[in-house]
């Protein structure tokens, strides 16, 4: 029985490690700027605990393979050293472990949410709602009407609550359900949420931020690749949360502003 | 009769008092494996029929239409009403089977044993603990038959989805006040609990039983009490003040200028972070009760199996009540990414990263007792080595979630699913398994089936892993949590995925139901168990197979020596010696 | 028909544990019911430390406080509270385990105390209702409503103690002191919960 256990547990260790070593369900290729460092946080934690985890369960196997040894008057064995080595052991190393991670780790959240925006930010204002997203753009006068919830409604499509009659900075405000952005351009979104709680996540970007009623969120990244993203909400908001998206579209600078055009023609 | 009258621990009479409202430690901590027991029933239907959707959402399951004509007409399961499923399996699971299986049931059949007392310190409070339990599951499962159906908004109910009413939607009318009134009821009963185990461990120790003798399922169960009694105590009035959001209108948790379905909502000026706060500071720390009794558990079976001392006793001790402490520091591991001050991030996450040593240490010790160990492959011992493994892979995906850098792309995805799968559901189930098994026959007298058992840990094994491990990929490739489809152009490669583990959690289940065969057929045809099956040195095994009314018939036993004396040459040629065994003669 | 055989009603099936249990490794006899009250004390205590910084986490930066004054019977209330704790160690005082008779008259007071200053409570609750300030008025007055019925929740709590107290401490000889004590412990803690949530009502409210 033994030997069953710990062929089975290797088995299922070799095989686990395996689906992650060759990468068979892996994350999405990086479009933003600040991608590559938490990819290469990932990396380094993915290989020690990797490590962590196979040593463990190897060793595991391997107690378990050989303490199933049935020869007469076999006694038994401490752990050479008894436990002070090893508790000094794992201490030391773990805490290496995590001071390491933690050094460079919390230097990359830092610099993703701790860090105030360029000043040349593209300010994109996001409104979330059951179960939807909508964007705003300033418009010519680069400022955003005022927010008035009693005026939100979805028959009129006024989602942002803007009073445009009174609010002349509302009068140019872009709405539109979906976010386009130019490529390598700082762009800054304030978060909010209309009604309950929900998520930006877009996993080729590595951003993923709540939004939180009655809160402001702001939230900065940079694209570098052109192309149509899914951006999905990711805290439960009701029935239709498994369906609440919208697309991101980053595109050449050029194209961005002729975009733009086009929607404040529509509007 | 007339002896019974003046004797002070004459058995209760008749069948209710015996059996049904008992105030005997033994019968209210069975009471409280039953309810268990039927609670996971429960709890896994739900994950099936969960299973079941993700992986083909059209799909229509007979009957169910009969138990919810809106939530699923014609057996479809809506995308509401899968919610509401998820949030009934993860609210059952967490509270009412991994809560009150390895800590209330366990803990009341056998931290009085363990301890040599002769019942709880208040056994009428214990009696009413589980009662009130039974309310709170009541009232949980009622809002099964209520009209728009259970509350959605998961086992954490952020604020405002459950404060702001039905205007939320459906599952957020009556279904989600009744589950905040069954989680505060469930609060008082555990509150209740936990004071009887302090009472219990501090006050009654029989003669000889210092703290330093105690066995380690003795020590998890009463710091998992003391954690309780913090936890809990902020939970309820949490709990209260989203009642009172949902019913009397104030605005503890709804923040002003909401609009819902084209209403502006009459509240103002609330904190829905308030909300995560007061319920992470429990939530996190529930993780723990959930687990720490299962820490005790395997470190208490581990020794009677290998046949050698558990490695650093002092050290296991020491590491529960590290890990205790920590959890108290880590809640906002849980909210990186809720809005929060972003530097209190690194805050949260730097004693989060260290509580992952002491359970290091903690699983290193029980790496090093098996090294060089004469294990017996009993069912209980395997189901102990499946622990350690499973506890590792839960634990490794931690320290991924630990640091905001990394959480910043994992939160909300399938890695957390499979996370805490492992560490919490999993390895506590396993805790639970293996305590059944080894101590079945001290509360029933009987033995389980050891064959039926082998077939039930192995299938068990290897159907969690193939359940729980892809969950991990799935969450590397960015698959969000808590949807009932995957109609996104990148989450439908992945389906392939979920068909795999629904088969494999389908099959998992079925092997559950030789553990309730086995179970339920020990219970009345399994061969007479003896006193000491397992020759074991604590003072549960130094009594009868079940124990009498009194525990050791009216003579509390002594104790001489700790609990870890596995390995030594005992009485008879015997490889150990009982606490209370009298020290034995010097060998010849 | 099984019929319920009835538990015998005296001696007591369960006596207190601690009158014949062996003792852990010496040291003084313990006392479950102290204990327990101690326990609970902690926890109560962890309860209103969780709901006073929901209070200041909730009225920081919100616009929508209202502060109001107290009800002036709160304060009359505070000195009944406080009576009745006075009365409740006198009597302790006055009963031994021989008997119990002398503290009697005194328990009695503390009991009508006790009910006093519910009564107190409730009053304040209907001059706030009087002004205007209900439950959902403003976050103050909810913060002052949920602190108050708790508190006086667990005072009734405290309340059905001393009364089943008092019915063990007239029958059972020899008087059942733990009992007594942890009944007044928890007592006394009610006046302490009183007072610590008598001041910050009055800092924030
Ligand atoms: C029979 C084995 C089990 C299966 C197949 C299973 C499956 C699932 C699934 C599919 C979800 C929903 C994931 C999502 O949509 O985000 C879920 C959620 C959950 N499960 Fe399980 N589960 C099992 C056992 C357990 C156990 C033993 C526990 C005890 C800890 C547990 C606790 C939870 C919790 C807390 C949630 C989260 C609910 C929420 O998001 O509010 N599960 N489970
Ligand atoms: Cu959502
Ligand atoms: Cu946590």
């Amino acid at each position: 029985m033994g030997k069953l256990f710990a062929v089975v547990l290797t088995i299922i260790t070799v095989v686990a490690t395996a689906i992650f070593v060759m990468r068979v369900w892996w994350l999405p290729a990086d479009i933003s700027v600040h991608g590559p460092w938490i990819d290469h946080q990932l990396m380094e934690t993915m290989l020690s605990s990797g490590i962590l985890f196979v040593v463990s369960q190897l060793a595991l196997a391997l107690f378990v393979w050989k303490s199933g040894d049935r020869r007469e008057g076999r006694k038994i064995k401490i752990f050479p050293g008894g436990a002070v080595p090893m508790v000094v052991l794992a201490t030391v190393l773990v805490g290496a472990e995590i001071l390491a991670l933690t050094f460079v780790g919390s230097k990359v959240w830092a610099s993703i949410y701790q860090t105030p925006p360029d000043p040349n930010s593209l300010a994109i204002d996001v409104q979330a709602e059951q179960f939807a997203f909508y964007f705003r753009y300033p418009g010519a006068d680069g400022k955003f009407g005022g927010i008035h919830p009693e005026l939100m409604n979805e028959a009129s499509q006024n989602f942002f609550g803007l009073d445009p009659a009174h609010d002349t900075a509302a009068r140019d405000d872009i709405v539109v359900p979906t976010l386009a952005i130019p490529v390598n351009r700082p762009v800054l979104l304030t978060l909010r949420a209309k009604d309950v709680n929900h998520a930006f996540y877009v996993p080729e970007l590595r951003i993923q931020q709540d939004f939180v009623p009655g809160l402001v969120i702001p939230l900065h990244f940079t694209a570098t690749q052109p192309g149509k993203y899914e951006l999905v909400c990711t805290q439960l908001c009701g029935l239709g949360h498994y369906n609440m998206r919208a697309y991101v579209e980053v595109m050449p600078q050029e194209q961005f502003d002729q975009w733009l055009k086009q929607q404040a023609a529509q509007q | 009769m007339h002896e019974a009258a003046v004797h002070p621990h004459a058995p209760p009479q008749g069948f209710l008092r015996t059996h049904v409202f008992s105030v005997d430690h033994k019968v209210i901590g069975k009471q409280y494996l039953d309810l268990a027991l039927v609670a996971v029933c429960t709890g896994m239907v739900l994950s099936w029929l969960m299973r079941l959707h993700l992986a083909w959402p059209t799909a229509a399951i007979p009957g169910l239409d009969k138990l919810s004509p809106n939530g699923a007409a014609g057996g479809v399961i809506t995308p509401e009403y899968y919610l509401s499923l998820m949030t009934m399996h993860g609210t059952i699971m967490v509270f009412f089977v991994l809560t009150t299986a390895p800590f209330a049931g366990f803990g009341n059949y056998f931290l009085p044993l363990q301890v040599g007392a002769e019942d709880m310190a208040f056994p009428r409070i214990n009696m009413t603990s589980f009662w009130v339990t039974l309310v709170a599951f009541l009232v949980l499962i009622s809002s099964f038959f209520v009209a728009d159906g259970p509350a959605l908004s998961g086992w954490t109910a952020y604020a405002p989805l459950s404060a702001v009413g039905k205007d939320a939607g459906p599952g957020q009318g009556l279904g989600q006040t009744l589950w905040a009134i069954s989680i505060a009821i469930f609060c008082v009963a555990q509150l209740l609990g936990a004071l009887n185990f302090i009472a219990t461990t501090l006050d009654l120790r029989t003669k000889g039983m210092s703290l330093a003798r105690m066995p380690f399922s003795t020590w998890a169960w009463f710091i998992t009490a003391v954690i309780g009694l913090i936890a809990f105590a902020v939970l309820m009035p949490a709990c209260i003040l989203l009642i009172l959001d949902r019913v009397a209108g104030t605005s503890f948790f709804i923040p002003s200028g909401l609009v819902i379905s084209d209403r502006l909502q009459p509240h103002s000026g609330g904190s829905p972070l308030l909300w995560q706060h007061l319920f992470w500071f429990f939530g996190h720390p529930e993780v723990y009760i959930a687990i720490l009794p299962g820490f005790g558990i395997i470190s208490h079976i581990l020794p009677v199996f290998a046949r050698k001392p558990l490695l650093g006793p002092r050290a296991m001790i020491g590491c529960l009540i590290a890990i205790a402490f920590l959890s108290y520091t880590v809640w906002g591991h849980h909210m990186f990414l809720s809005g929060m001050n972003p530097f209190s991030a690194t805050l949260f996450s730097v004693p989060t990263l260290i509580i992952t040593i002491p359970a290091t240490i903690v699983t290193l010790l029980w790496i090093g007792t098996i090294y060089g160990a004469k294990l017996r492959f009993t069912t209980p011992a395997l189901f102990c080595l499946g622990f350690v493994s499973v506890f590792v892979s839960g634990g490794i995906s931690g320290f991924f979630l630990a640091q905001p850098s990394i959480d910043t792309y994992l939160h909300g995805t399938y890695f957390v699913v499979g996370h805490f799968h492992f560490v919490m559901g999993v390895a506590a189930m396993f805790g639970i398994f293996a305590g059944t098994y080894f101590w079945f026959p001290k509360m029933f007298g009987r033995m389980m089936n050891e064959t039926l058992g082998k077939w039930h840990f192995w299938l068990t094994f290897i159907g969690v892993y193939c359940v729980f491990m892809p969950m991990h990929y799935l969450g590397l490739a960015g698959n969000v949590r808590r949807y009932s489809a995957f109609t996104d152009d990148y989450l439908k490669p992945l389906i392939p995925l979920h068909r795999f583990i629904t088969i494999a959690a389908l099959f998992t289940g079925a092997a559950q139901l030789i553990f309730l065969f086995n179970l339920i057929r020990s219970r009345f045809r399994g061969p007479k168990a003896p006193d000491n099956p397992w020759e074991a040195t604590t003072l549960e095994w130094a009594t009868t197979s079940p124990p009498p009314f009194d525990n050791f018939g009216g003579k509390p036993p002594v104790v001489q020596r700790g609990p870890n004396e596995y390995g030594v040459a005992g009485a008879g040629g015997a490889d150990y010696l009982m606490q209370a065994a009298p020290e034995p003669a010097p060998a010849r | 028909m099984t019929t319920v055989a009835s538990p015998p009603r005296s001696p007591p099936p369960h006596l207190p544990p601690s009158a014949h249990r062996p003792t852990a490794t010496g040291g003084p006899e313990p006392k479950p019911a102290e204990t327990g009250v101690w326990v609970a004390i902690a926890t109560i205590s962890m309860s209103f430390a969780a709901l006073t910084s929901a209070m200041v986490v909730r009225a920081s930066g919100a616009p929508d406080w209202q502060h109001f004054r107290l009800p002036p019977i709160l304060y009359v209330n505070t000195l009944v509270l406080i009576a009745s704790s006075l009365t409740l160690a006198s009597a302790r005082r006055r009963i031994t385990p021989a008997s119990a008779l002398d503290g009697l008259p005194r328990l009695y007071v503390t009991l009508g105390l006790g009910l006093l200053f519910v009564t107190g409570q409730v009053l304040a609750w209907r001059q706030l209702a009087t002004q205007g300030l209900f439950l959902a008025t403003s976050p103050s007055s909810a913060f002052f409503y949920v602190f108050t019925a708790l508190h006086g929740l667990h005072v009734l709590g405290g309340l059905a103690g001393l009364l089943y107290v008092l019915r063990r401490l007239r029958r059972v000889v020899p008087v059942p002191m733990t009992a007594l004590g942890a009944a007044t412990l928890y007592w006394h803690f009610m006046d302490v919960l009183w007072l610590y949530l008598l001041v910050i009502l009055i800092i924030r409210v």
